[in-house]
């Protein structure tokens, strides 16, 4: 360790001064003053105290910051990791009452994160090849992708058990749904902005129209689940070639912001057309899948025969939940198949080729358009599936399901787990979506934490945070040919 | 003829409000050739600053009209533009040389981050004010009875944005301040070159950008009466459309647009139907970004290869 | 001369708003020839590759593409990528424009996409492994081997092609744009921050696919060394007008040239390294 002459303490004084001063600026409107309606009119209380402690961290966060940066990185490892673990075993033990519980999380993190900055700093000294954090990152990705090939069967088994386990109480196996709905949406995304590098900020549109086709197929011709699938999928297939023709030309921030008006007029359509889909008050009444035409109820009709009673077990509600967590099983990993095999076709490889130089593609011969269209489609029509799923499940759907939020916490849930990375999606997914369900307290902090970490990433490490591309094909380990004869090319 | 006129009036002060946010887009996009996604959330958080100030007025008991609008402006203005200059310093600065979508993923977390910051720290209810301005002249009464009114309000909407406008164009036409705001927008590089402070007369233009925002969210206050953490989404989208519309990167643009956006949503929920009022603006984002990507006013965009 | 060259530009004219990129400009280009374009900086070259390559449409003008068997493309009607697919025209960029997070061996795969899209059955057959698809892509494979050995990267196949030096990325493209099996290819500025050894194996190179793969070769160029060594007809251009078309002999000698290149003043001496370029040939 070399404590390099750095600024005096005057200096990182100043530093932290500032940085608390602009921050207090910053939070003086907001986190100072809170706005109260009371019976007709509107209060104002205060929140001094807080602003205060809050600016304070920043101001004592920085400061430590400053100093790990120069050097003295184990004396703050050190104060910074004490007072996170206190506080963690605090907070667990409870021996402390904590006035503003939300407020000490965030220093928590703060702090934590500092004390990850400066072990980060003692090991960067403690090397003579020099990596920064996105290296750091991108080795975490490759550690990553080794262990996918145990990670992934391992846990395609642990879902395929989860329902059967003692501890999997209908709230699990409910949760388990919503998981791989979402890991499924991320997937179907994945191809589309992960691949083809197409930002869709309207991915919720395939998602209700394949939910709205499932719901107006069903109630109006009685087509059950299993044959109306197809039929939504490609409905929505539909929609993301006649969104997509007119759009795919466009620029790529031009094209996320016209898909997210397309997301947007598809809700207010579904919102607004009462004839077709019953407007803001939705649609009921959905037909829930059976199991090869045995329905889950508990007193089936005369001549029909239920599955409890097929398998000659008590009826118990849970029986409908687990069939439906198989059938999104089995959807997601049909969707995890499809993705990989498609990554290694021609069409797959055109897709990673246009998200990164679409100029050099045209030069070569390919057909932006329609390679970017299939990428729409092919997302749109796992949008679609899952979207009748969720229609199938919920048994009743309304345009309030497919707003704006809904496409950027499956974009944020690609984003966050690496574009392009399968497994990242699936271990976003469980955090993301998993966490703050399971954890009902978080919920309000969810969005917040989301947009906080979709920026930090974008800025720490833009191409995904475990984003690690492993070549779709290898020369090594293939024969070598005979020489190819140098070919008069086809006239 | 006069439910016409009062339409116009009425699509004009809210074409107001559009181009004032319209114009933080566009000088984002000409410098940056980004879409700050998280300006409508600026422009939320300008609403709710003014409704802060507003209320600490009444604390303070300082509630002559014309003063409480003055401190409400130039609060809501400089709290505002703090954050303005937050979001470009936290979220965009390290991706200035990023590829495109990365800028913008990081300006949609940015959004995301600030609607339910603003939602957490304040409450998902909307907020309610009393009108500060109320009456109006009555222009003319049609033979059915239908009065044509202009309020003050209006008028006050519309003057305060024909000033700062015109302000604003000044400021970037003949300060050295912008003239180095158009450098940068032309050939950062060179202009770093030649001595411009890149950081800061990007930082400036955030600022300014939100400043504006900030006016308009409070004119969307004292307007509507009533603002919540969810209105920047689709004022912002209304005022990307502006800006698209009048030919992004271009000030006057921006405001031609806004002007527009506002009179088409006017007129298409007084002779159409109301529910499809945003069905329309996004209908013509979607058309103009199709047929005319420049816009009305924009410059061509000529592909390097 | 009964038979059409191979390519043949008639009054190709581009114009951006008021500026006048390309002056009425008409060469060709022979089959099994290197044509070089030379010109000052801001002469129109690239201008002239963008047209031809359909990246920018033509204000007037007729790019016409004679295939062997007598059939007949006009480039300026053709969009973009249709050039590259149907007409068989490949190009390099004056900047590289590899896949950077793409393998070596990908991107001479990409270059081989409309082939393997096909033997894919538009991607049904590939999605199952059926065997016509995995011959394909074995053929491919080859395809791409022969070329990698070519310019020495087989080694390095599997690396991000953004890995590699930048000699090898502008050979890398190069091979790539050979993938495409064209009938005219387009260099941008091939030698372009080549060393000279690194320039001596691109000569090498761009003669091997004149000579054994018979095609065209249209080639923009800044070093001397180069166009005067491997070019079979040169044609300059000044201001967005042709000023000499002909043999490298003709071309060195022409006053119009030495005048584009040194200015009016005639009577100055040539600067030596000028002189050594120009010189350099045989």
């Amino acid at each position: 360790m070399t404590g390099h002459a750095g600024p005096s303490l005057k200096e990182n004084l100043k530093d932290a001064g500032a940085m608390a001063l602009a921050s207090a600026a910053l939070a003086l409107p907001l986190v100072g003053f809170l706005t109260v309606d009371r019976a007709q009119t509107i209060v104002l209380e205060y929140r001094f105290g807080e602003l205060l402690y809050a600016v304070a961290v920043i101001f004592v966060g920085r400061l430590l910051l400053l100093l790990a940066n120069q050097g003295h990185s184990p004396a703050v490892l050190v104060a910074t990791g004490a007072f996170s673990v206190l506080w963690a075993a605090n907070a667990f033990l409870g021996i402390v009452a904590i006035t503003w519980p939300a407020l000490g999380w965030l220093t928590w993190i703060v702090f934590s994160v500092i004390a990850l900055r400066a072990w980060f700093f003692m090991y960067q000294a403690g090397r003579r090849v020099k990596q920064d954090a996105s290296d750091v990152a991108e080795r975490a990705g490759t550690v990553i992708y080794r262990l996918g090939k145990y990670l992934g069967p391992a846990l395609a088994a642990f879902a395929l058990v989860m329902p059967l386990m003692p501890f999997a109480d209908q709230r699990m196996v409910d949760l388990g749904i919503l998981v791989l709905t979402y890991i499924m949406l991320g997937w179907g995304l994945n191809v589309v902005v992960g691949l083809a590098g197409l930002l869709d900020l309207g991915y919720v549109a395939f998602y209700a129209v394949g939910a709205y086709s499932y719901a107006i197929i069903s109630l109006n011709w009685g087509l059950n689940f299993w044959e109306t699938l197809p039929l939504a999928g490609a409905m929505a297939a539909t929609f993301g070639i006649l969104l997509g023709f007119p759009v795919l030309r466009l620029r790529g921030d031009y094209l996320a912001i016209v898909t997210l008006g397309f997301g947007e007029m598809i809700r207010l359509i579904l919102l607004n057309w009462d004839e077709l889909t019953n407007g803001p008050k939705g649609m009921g009444g959905i037909a829930r899948p059976s199991f090869f035409g045995m329905p889950f109820t508990a007193a089936p009709p005369e001549g029909v025969t239920a599955v409890h009673q097929f398998f000659g077990l008590n009826f118990a509600p849970i029986h409908r939940v687990i069939w439906l967590y198989y059938i999104i099983l089995a959807m997601a990993l049909l969707t995890n198949w499809f993705t990989l095999r498609i990554r290694q076709l021609p069409i797959g490889r055109a897709w990673e080729a246009l998200r990164e130089d679409e100029i050099a593609c045209r030069a070569l011969g390919i057909n932006p358009t329609n390679t970017k269209l299939t990428a729409f489609a092919i997302g749109a029509m796992f949008g679609g599936f899952a979207g009748s799923f969720f229609a199938t499940r919920q048994g009743f759907i309304s345009p309030e399901s497919f707003n704006f939020l809904e496409s950027a916490i499956i974009l944020a849930v690609v984003v966050l787990g690496g574009m392009g990375s399968q497994i990242g999606v699936v271990v976003a997914s469980v955090v993301l979506i998993g966490g703050p369900e399971w954890f009902r307290d978080l919920e309000a902090y969810r969005m917040v934490a989301f947009g906080a970490l979709m920026v930090a990433i974008m800025v720490w490490r833009p191409q995904g945070l475990l984003a690690h591309r492993e070549p779709t094909i290898h020369l090594r380990g293939r024969q070598p040919a005979p020489a190819v004869a140098a070919r008069a090319p086809a006239r | 003829m006069e439910y016409f006129l009062q339409q116009l009036i009425n699509g004009v002060t809210l074409g107001a409000i559009f181009g004032l946010i319209a114009i933080g887009y566009t000088m984002v996009y000409g410098i940056l050739g980004m879409v700050n996604f998280a300006h409508g959330d600026v422009f939320m958080i300008g609403g709710f600053v003014a409704v802060i100030t507003f209320l600490i007025l009444g604390v303070l008991g300082l509630t002559w009209v014309p003063f409480a609008l003055l401190c409400m402006l130039l609060i809501a203005m400089v709290f505002t533009g703090v954050h303005g200059w937050a979001v470009e310093r936290i979220g965009y600065r390290a991706l200035r040389n990023s590829n495109r979508l990365a800028p913008l993923i990081s300006a949609i977390g940015m959004s995301i981050f600030l609607q339910n910051y603003v939602q957490l720290l304040q409450g998902a209810r909307n907020k309610a004010i009393p009108p500060m301005i109320s009456g109006g002249v009555e222009l003319m009464t049609s033979p059915t009875g239908f009065t044509v009114k202009f309020g003050y309000m209006q008028m006050v909407i519309i003057a305060v944005t024909t000033v700062l406008m015109v302000g604003f164009s000044l400021l970037i036409a003949r300060t050295s301040m912008g003239r180095q705001q158009r450098a940068c927008e032309q050939d950062m590089r060179m202009a770093r070159l030649l001595g411009v402070d890149v950081d800061r007369t990007i930082s400036l233009t955030f600022i300014m950008g939100a400043a504006l925002a900030a006016v308009a969210g409070m004119i969307w206050l004292l307007y509507y009466g009533i603002i919540d953490f969810y209105v920047g989404f689709l004022a912002g989208i209304k005022a990307f459309t502006a800006a698209v519309l009048g030919g992004i990167g271009s000030l006057p643009g921006a405001m031609l647009g806004g002007l527009l956006i506002g009179l088409i949503e006017v007129f298409w929920s007084a002779y159409f139907s109301v529910e499809y009022k945003d069905v329309a603006a996004f209908a013509i984002l979607v058309l103009v970004l199709i047929f005319r990507p420049t816009g009305l006013l924009g410059q061509p965009d000529i592909e390097k290869v | 001369m009964n038979q059409a060259p191979l390519l043949r530009v008639e009054h190709l004219t581009m114009r951006f708003g008021g500026l006048v990129a390309i002056d009425d400009v008409s060469f060709d280009a022979g089959d099994r020839e290197i044509t070089a374009i030379i010109g000052p900086n801001g002469a129109g070259k690239t201008t002239v590759f963008n047209c031809l390559t359909g990246f920018y449409k033509p204000t007037i003008g007729r790019l016409a593409l004679h295939k062997a068997g007598g059939r007949e493309f006009l480039l300026e009607r053709m969009e973009g990528y249709r050039i590259g697919q149907t007409a068989r025209v490949a190009r390099t960029f004056q900047n590289i424009r590899l896949f950077p997070r793409m393998s070596v061996l990908e991107n001479l795969l990409v270059a081989q996409h409309n082939r393997l899209m096909r033997a894919s059955g538009y991607t049904l057959f590939g999605l199952f492994g059926l065997p016509v698809y995995r011959q394909a892509e074995a053929h491919a494979v080859d395809v791409a081997r022969y070329w990698l050995d070519r310019i020495g990267l087989t080694p390095r196949a599997d690396e991000d092609a953004g890995n590699m030096p930048y000699g090898d990325q502008r050979r890398l493209e190069i091979a790539r744009a050979m993938c495409t099996e064209p009938i005219l290819l387009c260099l941008d500025e091939p030698a372009a921050g080549l060393n000279a050894r690194e320039s001596a194996e691109l000569n090498e190179m761009l003669r091997f696919i004149r000579d054994e793969h018979k095609i065209g070769v249209l080639l923009i160029e800044h070093d001397m060394s180069v166009v005067m060594k491997i070019s079979d007809h040169v044609v300059v251009l000044d201001y967005g007008r042709k000023i000499s078309d002909g043999t490298p002999e003709f071309v060195r000698k022409d006053p119009a040239v030495i005048r584009a290149y040194l200015g009016e003043d005639e009577d100055e001496a040539l600067p030596p390294e000028v002189a050594a370029d120009l010189g350099s040939r045989g």
